[in-house]
Formats: structure tokens, sequence, C-alpha cells
């Protein structure tokens, strides 16, 4: 098992210089930058942004501004944003609860349904509920997040008043239930599309089990059906799930972009996608290599569970 | 990088709108849409007629709402125009500009003039008065060798300045008294007395401790004289600021204001009529909405007026548009009227200039453009431009054909730019659309004129000042190594000349001479083509005292100490 741990690990670290090289690649070779950020204003010379670009260091060969972002890296120092001047960590670390906050609530609920109506429609396969659940999938799927969430402002905010229209809380209020109260609106949102794919993969995995033959003994044997899904299929049929969970993991932490633009939830989501728009390489760099470590780690976690839960492969050892 | 909750990358596109896009007010209005319709703008003024009352000790709060997020707190440092919301609260200026244009005194005890005294030799001596009484927000007090740091730390050779226009010019900064300061110029600069409406004055006995002031844990937590004194931030969503109970002027009468960070416009305008926001300024409330906007119950909603102006700018390297000919045809078939009335709901006021119609340097007499497909036709004709074959102009070989560029995303100036190429075609003129993320865009594609032709909007002034030398002027083009923001390589002697003229003169009645003869050249010329002058969409919550636009202001936060809720 340790050893296991060790050539994971290694092959872990290779993969993230790996891509922080491209990413870096990428985000500098990439037209434009910080500076325009000033210039389409009218009201900064060129001698002006030509200063503050070599004062950014932005004016350097891209290996040796890589070498020092990565040498700097190593050493702990995440840089500081050019947006904020802020440590990256700092800033991650502060959006970071809300969009666990947010990716949390949502994932728990949507796996919760998501699990019944898949539980549900294997088990009456073809039914009508099975159906209805089908259809109301693709839907679910198809619809635009963007659109979604504006409408589900427009009726429930602007036009029955029932819920807040974006934010995470109401300023200087900040209670529970407040905050709960403004979770609704952006946790419907996402949680339907969650829903949907949960209940697919729930689906899926069930019939796989349902149809084995040992399932197939134990009701040769007779076996209550009740106990047969319960005992025998769900535990076989979870397996599975442990794996999409586990690869799960980053998109709790990396947030839903267009869900906190239009909630104005103050996420990672969003961090990332203000950072992008004003080129601040810093956080984008250290949004990409945190999320990098998490879909590692998401991985093998799942890895490791897989081997609690399923003994025969805890047992071969790899 | 996959943000697998949101899988519809369709959606981000489209929602990305103008918003996250660009990022300059300036450039914002333009999918927001602003107004400032001939008819007037209605607002605040009036209300405040019957205004009761401010509270005797600062009450309640208020929420601004902002489609961009202030970040950058150090004033002196780079940053854009949301970010003044915030310095415009916490630090104060020696002066600062009001609606009608006038500098009035806030740092300062008077504005330095020849008349005064404050200006003398030519414009080559500076000395500057200082208000007695003031203490920063930590109680030190505030004295003229806070205002000699502040100039040199701008000058100062590792500090990322925001910009040294004008401060460069700064030479033997004296302290004569507690409250007293001069200063000598390398050469007279008028403009730099509305430079100073504009630079803001930080703390010496706390910067000067910093190991290095553009990493000072100071630019995160600013200690200023300003009506309101810095409370919390929580990026990404607000910062809110507390009541100085100390401030040397009027007010302030909050207790609390609260710069609220909503990315997207339309959201942000949602949160307006669900009242989570009690005012919406800078990019405004999207063109779209005004007509419904206007009507909401317990909402105050107008046009307000704006210096930015949406342009063609025309490189004037690029081997067609060089042809001054070209340029007259071209702007003498923009239809205008049907650009502002039809794809910007009627919200913006034709211009012929470059200077906005508020400043007292704004000619009126310029020769008014009209929509006429026949005289552009006949321009060409005479210049020698003959239709081909293919019904695009040719000349010495040149077909007539160049791209217009501007941001993606920003839906309003694509459909103007359908509209051009439209009207273009019928005049013998091929239009192509090159138009790419504002990241891009407003990167070396600008700043090093490599575009044919931008359809942007900018200012051309030096903050409120009419001056336009680092526009217009020949040794400001960054393409030719020239130190400005002349991107379009416009070289003129003699408006070099006025420029110069105007830059040197401090008489207002001899500099809105030279001014008026500019804006003649600049509309004969034609090396921008005005469209129209931005008037964005803002608006309040009823029974909010003492909002009132301020054109002169780079955000309408700007007199925000003096603001209060009747109760």
């Amino acid at each position: 098992m340790s050893s296991f741990l060790l050539q994971r690990l290694m092959q872990a670290l290779l993969l993230l210089l790996i891509v922080s090289m491209i990413g870096f690649a990428i985000l500098h070779l990439a037209p434009g930058g910080p500076m325009s950020q000033f210039a389409a204003g009218g009201d900064m010379t060129q001698a002006d942004l030509d200063r503050i670009a070599e004062q950014l260091g932005l004016n350097r060969p891209l290996p040796i501004q890589y070498a020092e972002w990565l040498w700097r890296m190593l050493s702990g120092d995440w840089g500081n944003s050019y947006r904020d001047q802020q440590p990256v960590l700092h800033i991650i670390a502060s959006h970071l609860g809300a969009t666990l906050e947010l990716m949390l609530t949502s994932t728990l609920l949507a796996m919760l349904i998501g699990a019944w109506i898949g539980i549900i429609g294997a088990v009456k396969r073809y039914s009508l509920f099975d159906s209805i659940a089908t259809i109301g999938t693709m839907i679910a799927l198809s619809i635009p997040t963007f659109w979604f969430g504006l409408v589900v402002i427009y009726v429930f905010s602007v036009g029955l008043g029932w819920l807040p229209s974006g934010n995470r809380f109401t300023i200087g209020d900040g209670s529970f239930l407040n905050r709960l109260h403004h979770l609704v609106g952006p946790c419907i949102v996402l949680a339907l599309v969650s829903t949907a794919v949960w209940s697919r993969y729930m689906r899926s995995s069930m019939l796989d089990v349902i149809n084995q033959d040992f399932v197939r003994t134990a009701r040769a044997k007779g076996v209550p059906e009740r106990r047969i899904l319960l005992t025998h299929v769900l535990r076989n049929a979870l397996l599975p799930m442990i794996t999409i969970t586990g690869l799960h993991v980053p998109s709790l932490l990396s947030g839903a972009l267009v869900t906190e633009t239009v909630f104005t939830w103050p996420g990672m989501g969003r961090l990332f996608l203000d950072s992008i728009s004003y080129r601040d390489y810093p956080v984008v760099m250290g949004i990409l290599m945190f999320t990098a470590v998490m879909v590692l780690l998401g991985s093998l976690l799942a890895d490791l569970l897989y081997g609690v839960a399923d003994p025969r492969i805890a047992r071969s050892g790899r | 990088m996959t943000k697998n909750s949101d899988r519809n990358s369709r959606g981000t596109s489209s929602l990305a709108l103008p918003m996250p896009a660009i990022h300059r007010r300036d450039l914002l209005a333009l999918g927001a849409g602003g107004l400032l319709a001939a008819s007037g703008f209605r607002g605040a003024r009036a209300q405040t007629k019957a205004a009761p009352p401010p509270p005797s000790k600062p009450t309640g709060q208020v929420v601004v709402g902002l489609s961009q997020e202030p970040t950058a707190f150090n004033p002196l440092m780079p940053g854009i125009e949301v970010d003044e919301t915030v310095w415009m609260q916490i630090f104060n200026t020696m002066w600062l500009a009001q609606p009608d244009g006038s500098l009035v005194p806030d740092l300062a005890v008077e504005i330095p003039s020849e008349a005064n005294g404050g200006i003398s030799e030519g414009g080559l001596a500076w000395k500057v008065k200082l208000r007695e009484g003031v203490t920063w927000h930590d109680g030190t007090p505030f004295t003229a060798e806070d205002v000699k740091y502040t100039l040199e730390l701008i000058n100062a050779p590792g500090f990322k300045a925001r910009t040294r226009v004008g401060h460069s010019l700064v030479k033997d900064i004296k302290v004569t008294g507690p409250l007293e300061i001069s200063w000598r110029m390398e050469k007279a600069y008028a403009p730099y007395l509305a430079l100073l409406s504009n630079t803001f004055i930080v703390p010496k006995h706390l910067l000067e401790k910093a190991a290095d002031p553009n990493t000072a844990p100071y630019n995160a937590a600013p200690v200023g004289t300003g009506p309101f004194k810095w409370g919390t931030r929580t990026p990404g969503d607000n910062i809110q600021l507390v009541a100085n109970e100390k401030y040397h002027g009027k007010g302030p009468y909050l207790e609390r204001a609260v710069l609220k960070y909503v990315p997207d416009q339309t959201a942000l305008y949602a949160q307006f009529r669900t009242g989570q926001v009690d005012l919406i300024i800078g990019t405004g409330i999207p063109a779209n909405f005004y007509a419904e906007a206007v009507k909401l119950p317990g909402r105050k909603v107008m046009k307000i007026p704006s210096a930015s102006l949406e342009i063609l700018m025309p490189n004037l390297e690029n081997p067609v548009l060089k042809d001054k000919a070209v340029r007259k045809a071209l702007y003498a078939s923009i239809n205008k009227q049907a650009i502002i009335d039809i794809i910007y709901y009627g919200l913006h006021t034709p211009t012929e200039s470059f200077a906005p119609q508020e400043s007292w340097a704004y000619n009126p007499g310029l020769p008014k453009q009209s929509y006429d497909l026949a005289l552009a036709n006949k321009i060409l004709d005479d210049a020698g431009w003959k239709r081909s074959g293919s019904g695009t102009r040719m000349k010495d070989g040149v077909p007539l054909t160049f791209a217009v560029s501007t941001t993606t995303g920003a839906a309003l100036r694509e459909q103007a730019q359908q509209l051009m190429m439209q009207d273009w075609q019928q005049i013998g003129v091929k239009m192509t659309i090159n138009n790419m993320p504002a990241a891009v865009i407003w990167g070396d594609f600008y700043t090093r004129s490599k575009f044919d032709s931008l359809l942007v909007g900018t200012a051309f002034r030096t903050v409120i000042d009419p001056d336009p030398a680092h526009r217009f002027g020949s040794d400001a083009i960054p393409a030719k190594n020239g130190n400005g923001a002349n991107q379009m390589q416009w070289q003129n002697a003699e408006a070099d000349a006025l420029m110069k003229d105007g830059q040197t003169t401090f008489d207002q009645a001899k500099r809105k001479a030279i001014y008026y003869k500019l804006q003649e050249l600049v509309r004969e010329e034609l090396p921008i083509l005005p469209i129209y002058q931005y008037a964005p969409v803002e608006g309040y919550k009823e029974g909010l005292i003492g909002y009132e636009p301020n054109v002169n202001a780079r955000q309408n936060t700007w007199n925000m100490g003096s603001w209060y809720w009747a109760k």
C-alpha cells in the first residue's frame, strides 16, 4: 500500500509540473495582458503603461518568468495578485468558504434526490415514474444554467418576492436563517442539473448490478426483495459512485462560474472569471494549480476509498 | 480547466455580456448604454429642494451597486475608474471639481491662480496653502509634509505610480510652513491644476515606514482624511466603509457605506428592483431596461452626463484611412441617429467634438454631420476612388477596404458595426469586422496601433482639463516610440502648436479660444470620427438625499459624505 501511495505521489508531482508549464505558457502566450485594463480609457500614457509592465516583470523572457514563478511556488510563495495586490493564497482562501457552502449544499441535495430517483427508476424500469424521470433528466440537462438562473431570479425574487435576488447574505445580518434563505436560489439552479446527472449514474449503476447472477441466486434462495435491494444490489451499485464522488471533489472547490455570477455569489468560479478577464496571471495560475492538486487528490481519495469499500480490491494489493 | 457544475459554456459567453470583458467605465458604457438626451437631466437636484435636514449624527447605511469590483486601494497606484469609488470616500484631494466644472478647495484653502499669486513666473512656480484642523483617520494631523511625500512618491523610481503625467514636471518641492507648500515646474503646464483635482493625498507617517510602498499592508486597509474610514472587505463581494466622525468637511451623515459588487449587469438591475442595492452607478442600468426602469415605483432613474465619447478611431497610417477624403466620406455616411435611436434606445447625444458638451472649452459651433450618401459618393468620386467591378472602390490599385474592431460580446456595438457596414457598402466601401476579447484588443493591438480602425468609447481630455495633447500630439504616438496615447497616429503641426499654447496659457478665456480652434481643426481633419457622447443610466432609491451626477467626477459617489436618508 505504501509503495502504491509513493508511486501515485511521484506521478502526481510530475503531472503538476507539466500542468503548470502548459498553463503558464498558454496564459502568457495568449494575446493581450493585464495592461490592457488601463490602456483603453486613454488617460494613462504609453510611458506609464511601459513602466508598470516593467515593474510587474512582464517584459522578461517567458522561461525566466516561469522559472521564477516555479521557484517561488516551491518555496511556498504563490505570488501577489495584479488586481488587488494581495497574496494569491489569501485570495483563494477568501473565496473558498462561499464556494464550499454553495457546492456542498447543492451537491448533497443533488446526490440524495438523484440517488433516490435513480434507484426507483432502476427498480421500476420502464414504469411511468422511470419515463417521467428520464424525460425530466434530459430537460434538466439541456437547460442553460445562466438562463435558468435568471428565470429563478425573475420569478421568485422580482415577481413573487420570496427569495433574495442574489448575494450570500444581507449585509449587516448574516444569521443562519438569512444565509439559508440566500442559498435557496443558487442551490435550486445548481442542484437541478446535478440531480439529473446523479440520477443517471445511479440508475445505470443499479441496472448493472440488478441483472447479475448473485442477485438472481439471492432471489432463488428466497431472500426478501427489500433485503436484496438494500444489502446486495445497493451496496454493490454504490461502488462506482465512490469514484464519481472522488472525481467530483475538485468541482466542489472550484465553484460554479455561471451560477456564482448570476447570483452574485463571491466564490471561486467568479474569482476565476474575473481573474481571467483581467489577465491576473498569478491568481489564474494559483487557481489552476489548486484545482489540479484537488483533481489528483480527489482521484487518489476515490482509489483509496474504493479499496476500503470493496475488500476484493484491497486484497489484490495492486 | 473545467468547471463541472456549469457545463454550459454557451451560457458563459453570452452571459459575459460586455461586462466581465471590458473594464473601463468608458468602454463599459458601450454595451450598457448611456443617455444624456438633449431633453436634459431629471433628477437629484430638484429633489433636494424640499429635502429635510440631515441627521445630527451619522445614521443608516447605503448600499451602492457596482458591476465592477474595486480592488486597488492605494490611490496613487494603477487602478480603474471603479476603484475611485473607494478613493473618493477615504481620501481627499487639494481641490475638487464640481458639476459645473469649477474647482472648490478641499485640503487646500484656495485654488492657486495667477491672480492670487499661487501660480507665478508664467506658471513655473506654484504655492499652495493647506487647510487647518484636518486629521488622518488615525488621529495624526495632516500637514504639508503629506502633500510633499505624495508628490515625491509618485515620482519615486521603484514606485508603481498609476500616472506621472504632469507630476514628472514637479521639482524643488519645499515645505514652507506646517500648512504651506511650494514647488517649481520644469515648464508651464496649465492642466496640472486639473490633475491635482484627481491626485489623492496619502499619509507620510504611515507609508514612509513601509519597506516597500508597493506591497505595504496599508494598501489593503488604507487610512485617509476622507468622510469615510476603511471598514472591512469581503473580496469578490463588498467593501464596507464607516463614518469618519471627525471629518473636516460636510457630513458624513451615513453611518456606513457598502460598495457592493454585482458582476452581472442584469443581476445588478434585478437587485436594484428588489431593493437589495440602493443605487446603481458607474456602468449603470443597461439601456434595454431604461424604459422600464424609469417607471419603477420608489426609484429615481435618470440619464446622467458622462465625458466619454463613442468614436470610430481610424489608424492614420492605414493606406486607405490616411486619405482625408475617405474619412470625410465615411463620416458623412454614418447614420448616427439610427445608431442612437435604434440600437441605443435613443439614450445618447450625437456630437461633433472631442470635448464633452459640459466642458467650458466645448465649441458648440462645429459643422453638423448629416447622413448623406450622395455627398459621400461625391467626395470619393472627386478624390479619385473609382468603383471596380465588384462594387468596391479602388485607387492606384488599392481597394477601399478596411476592418473595424471592437470588443467581442459588446452586443450593441456589434449591431452598430453592421449598420455602418451596410451604409458604407452603398458608397463602395468594403468594411470587415475583426472583433476580439477585451484583454486582447486593448493590449498591444490598441496601444501599438495595429488596428485598421476601432469602435471605442474613450475620452480626450486630461482629467477635467480640455488638454488632449497626450491623445493628439505628434510626440504622443506609442507606435513611433512616443509617450502618450495617440493611437490614431495623427500628426498635425497646427494642432501641435495649438495644444502647446493651451498647455502654457493659464487664462481661461484665452485657452477657450485655443481649444475652439483645435476642435474646428479636428472636426475638419477627422483624426477621430465622433459618433455620440455617452449618457449612462443611473438610479437610486427614493428618500436618498444628496446624490448628484457630476460629469467632472470619475464616479458619482464623489459627494457621498453628504448623502443621507429622508426619514
